[in-house]
């Protein structure tokens, strides 16, 4: 249904985990489920942190009581925020929130940190720093499930009443169609997007292709309310499985793009401040501080996803800090310019002795402007932009040189075969992708798009 | 061999590649189904590509074939030989094996290595751990256990197949490393975060800085395609799995790569495509390049990785250059002047040269 984590698997759980670890509201006994999840060699084990509480969890050989793992989790968190400078006191950020846990806790911990700026805005004399704004989205995508609509409702107004007992800081609530992301070019939006999607033949490009329309989603949303940054809840047990399956899709060379905190590329900057949390943690918290989550609209990967997260599930039973390894190597890779903030006087707000940290990264590289992949917006390698510019050149139609806009990835599971089904789908594609193109350099093209209509037959030489 | 049943339901579908004989299989990389010389033409020509755009040999050269009795050393000795006679690489083509001394296991493919060398025509030179280290691996399982013994013999393997590649004087040597091998590797290095290796393992030739470079001509080859061409070809191939080597974790990873590959072909070729376009910074610190001490062979500390293994087998400590105590025990013995380094750079000495892990 509705996950907003920028991952393969909803709401930051991974496949096996989401499926069997959090059935929901079923009245499990509370020990049952932490034996299930903890790797504690029993309940007599007294926490390796504070000496005090019951081992909830094992985390880095370390048994910690759920006030420890709490405290981790948050430490996580926060110095995630702050040591990349993530939000910033005048912003208003809009959490990405599909019920999961893991965009959960995220929200839980963003509302803890804006109480406490609020409280110390109202204790301050100066009131210097003013208290960032929160907002929360949630993509409903009810015009795709299956599911009837009534348990939908029920699970959009459970949502509401999450967000609205957040108190203090008022938090706008955006609850958004996915078929939103066509407003304004289409009157049946619903048909449109399952027109769209249905064209799709591979379940894992279907898959991704959903995953690209919910973050242009998230991107309209921030647009038009005025969000200066979205922030998901991807945790580290998601990222290890993207790192996986891009991997396996030949994405090797964007990859390092989506496992940063901070990712410019978009309209509006996306960061991900669980990046160092494990999903069954995040869980774990959220049982123990009985944070309600929704898991009615959790839906399982398939395809090359499902297997990828199936494969990390099994690593992780091997060895439980196996999804960090992964998420580390990813790290170990180039990130791209866009990875950091760098607009002029971004990071004015910092303490001074935190500002150098920040700007002198970049007067080493040069940055020349990455060429994106107009679906998914992966930045594309030297292969691709080889391929786009001899492509340029003898385009002749315009589906050509958005063809070639399209990362190989893409273009092997998404785009759909054969030059008329080409057509029909760039057409049904939201106009907010296909406008980036620019035709203007390829002169022949817009050309013989002019004069498209009088010609008899596609009998050209073209490939 | 049981993969192969597939072709047998073609039915009477004509060959989508030259439209004439009845297709015959379905080929595993692209699931067309073609005619089975058919087959064998793009099977070949695939390789041949291969070698020519990577310019893996020059004329006149002596390469030796990392020749086990498995199905893809065979089969890279016998598509070699076709393909050096066909389009005149003018190789000078040698068979060379590793007899590690596993009885009920290499006794047996090394009889199998020995009729390739009639059947193909190509010189054979054995090189065995009894005549360079003293120790088989019988020996060695005998003295330290089931346990890390691969390492033993990952280690003596590499450099033994240096040791008989000088002693046939040959330019290079080529391995039937396959393109489920390598993205297996790269699978495996992204689970130990291994960048160093991750950057290294997609290249089709390793060590060119090395006095003997080693190239893969099956980067791209299929291994379900190799065991194909074995069959339909006859080939004759040994096909046990060694006695003493069962591997949970490298298992784990091969059978991801068989579940993806039955869901999306092409993902193995993806895999490769995304290892070499890692973007992995230039200043990653590579080993420094040594001699050992002792044995002369190209190593980045003190001593090479097989003498310290070998040194540790011999004063009855097989425990010394294992695993974690490895940094201690190499570490100890020759990276006193060099504390500035990190030390899991140092570490991948050797098996970082060639690229591979465990083979």
């Amino acid at each position: 249904m509705a996950a907003a984590s920028s991952s393969s698997c909803g709401g930051g759980g991974c496949g096996a985990n989401c499926s069997s670890s959090a059935s929901p509201a079923t009245d499990d006994a509370p020990e049952e489920k932490l034996g299930r999840l903890s790797i504690s060699t029993g309940g007599a084990a007294s926490c390796g942190k504070c000496g005090g509480g019951a081992v909830v969890v094992v985390a880095g050989g370390v048994g910690l009581c759920a006030e420890c793992l709490r405290a981790q989790l948050f430490g996580k968190f926060k110095l995630a925020v702050t040591s990349n400078a993530m939000v910033r006191p005048t912003d208003s950020v809009l959490l990405a929130f599909s019920g999961g846990p893991a965009s959960r806790v995220a929200l839980q911990f963003l509302h803890e940190m804006q109480s406490k700026a609020i409280e110390s805005w109202d204790a301050s004399n100066s009131q210097a720093l003013p208290a960032f704004d929160v907002g929360v989205a949630f993509v409903n995508e009810s015009a795709l499930s299956s599911k009837p609509k009534c348990e939908i409702e029920l699970a959009i107004a459970d949502i509401k009443s999450i967000v609205s007992s957040l108190l203090p800081g008022d938090k706008a609530m955006h609850i958004a169609p996915l078929e939103d992301v066509f407003s304004s070019e289409s009157n049946d939006r619903e048909g449109r997007l399952r027109e769209l999607v249905s064209m799709v033949n591979d379940d894992t490009g279907r898959e991704d292709l959903l995953q690209c329309l919910r973050m242009l989603s998230l991107q309209k949303i921030a647009l038009q309310n005025g969000y200066a940054k979205i922030m998901m809840g991807s945790c580290a047990s998601a990222i290890a499985c993207h790192v996986l399956s891009a991997t396996v899709k030949g994405q090797g060379y964007s990859l390092p793009a989506d496992v940063q905190y901070v990712d410019t590329r978009w309209e509006v900057p996306v960061v991900l401040p669980l990046r160092d949390c494990l999903s069954q943690e995040l869980s774990l918290l959220c049982e123990l501080d009985s944070l309600k989550t929704e898991q009615l609209l959790d839906r399982p990967c398939s395809g090359i996803n499902g297997l990828v997260a199936s494969f990390v599930a099994r690593l992780r039973e091997e060895n439980p800090s196996r999804e960090h390894t992964i998420v580390r190597t990813a790290q170990k890779l180039k990130p791209f310019s866009f990875n950091k903030f760098s607009a002029n006087g971004y990071h004015d707000f910092l303490p001074s002795r935190l500002r150098p940290k920040f700007q002198n990264v970049d007067s080493d590289e040069s940055t020349f402007p990455e060429v994106f992949c107009i679906i998914c917006r992966s930045p594309f390698s030297e292969s691709e932009l080889h391929n786009l510019e001899s492509t340029k050149h003898k385009a002749q139609k315009k589906i050509d040189l958005y063809t070639a806009y399209c990362c190989q990835s893409c273009h092997f599971q998404i785009l759909p075969g054969g030059t008329n089904l080409g057509d029909q789908f760039f057409s049904l594609l939201p106009k907010f992708w296909t406008e980036r193109v620019d035709t203007a350099p390829a002169g022949n093209c817009s050309l013989r798009d002019q004069i498209e209509d009088y010609l008899l037959e596609d009998d050209d030489d073209e490939n | 061999m049981q993969s192969i049943a597939a072709p047998a339901r073609a039915g009477s579908r004509l060959c989508a590649r030259c439209g004439e004989r009845k297709a015959a299989l379905k080929r595993p990389k692209t699931l067309e189904q073609i005619c089975r010389e058919c087959f064998y033409v793009v099977f070949e020509d695939e390789i041949h590509r291969t070698i020519v755009d990577n310019n893996l040999f020059k004329a006149g050269e002596r390469v030796a074939i990392g020749a086990s009795g498995g199905k893809d050393s065979t089969v890279l000795a016998y598509v070699l030989s076709e393909l050096n006679k066909r389009h005149n690489y003018g190789l000078d083509l040698f068979l060379l094996s590793i007899d590690e001394g596993i009885t009920g296991y290499r006794d047996d493919s090394l009889e199998t290595v020995k009729r390739n060398e009639l059947q193909y025509g190509l010189p054979l030179k054995i090189v065995s751990y009894k005549d360079l280290y003293d120790w088989t691996m019988d020996d060695i399982v005998k003295a330290i256990g089931l346990k890390n013994n691969c390492t033993f013999c990952g280690v003596f393997r590499r450099q033994a197949l240096d040791r008989g590649a000088a002693l046939l004087k040959v330019d290079k040597i080529v391995t039937g490393h396959n393109a489920d091998d390598i993205a297996e590797t790269v699978l495996l290095n992204i689970l130990r975060g291994d960048i160093a290796r991750l950057s290294r393992c997609t290249f089709i030739t390793t060590g060119e800085d090395g006095p003997i470079p080693r190239c893969k001509p099956f980067k791209y080859t299929y291994e379900k395609e190799i065991v194909m061409y074995a069959y339909f070809k006859k080939l004759d191939y040994f096909s046990t799995e060694c006695i003493y080597s069962p591997n949970a974790y490298r298992g784990f990873a091969r059978e991801f790569i068989k579940d993806l590959e039955r869901m999306r072909p092409r993902a193995i070729l993806d895999i490769i495509t995304s290892g070499e376009n890692f973007r992995i910074s230039t200043t990653t610190r590579m080993p420094e390049q040594g001699t050992c001490e002792r044995c002369g062979y190209i190593c980045s500390q003190k001593l090479c990785k097989a003498c310290v293994l070998l040194d540790g087998l011999n004063r009855g400590l097989p425990k010394l250059g294992i695993g974690r105590s490895a940094k201690g025990g190499a570490g100890a013995d020759g990276n006193g002047e060099r504390q500035g380094k990190r030390p899991e750079r140092n570490r991948s000495s050797l098996q970082g040269k060639h690229g591979n892990l465990d083979f």
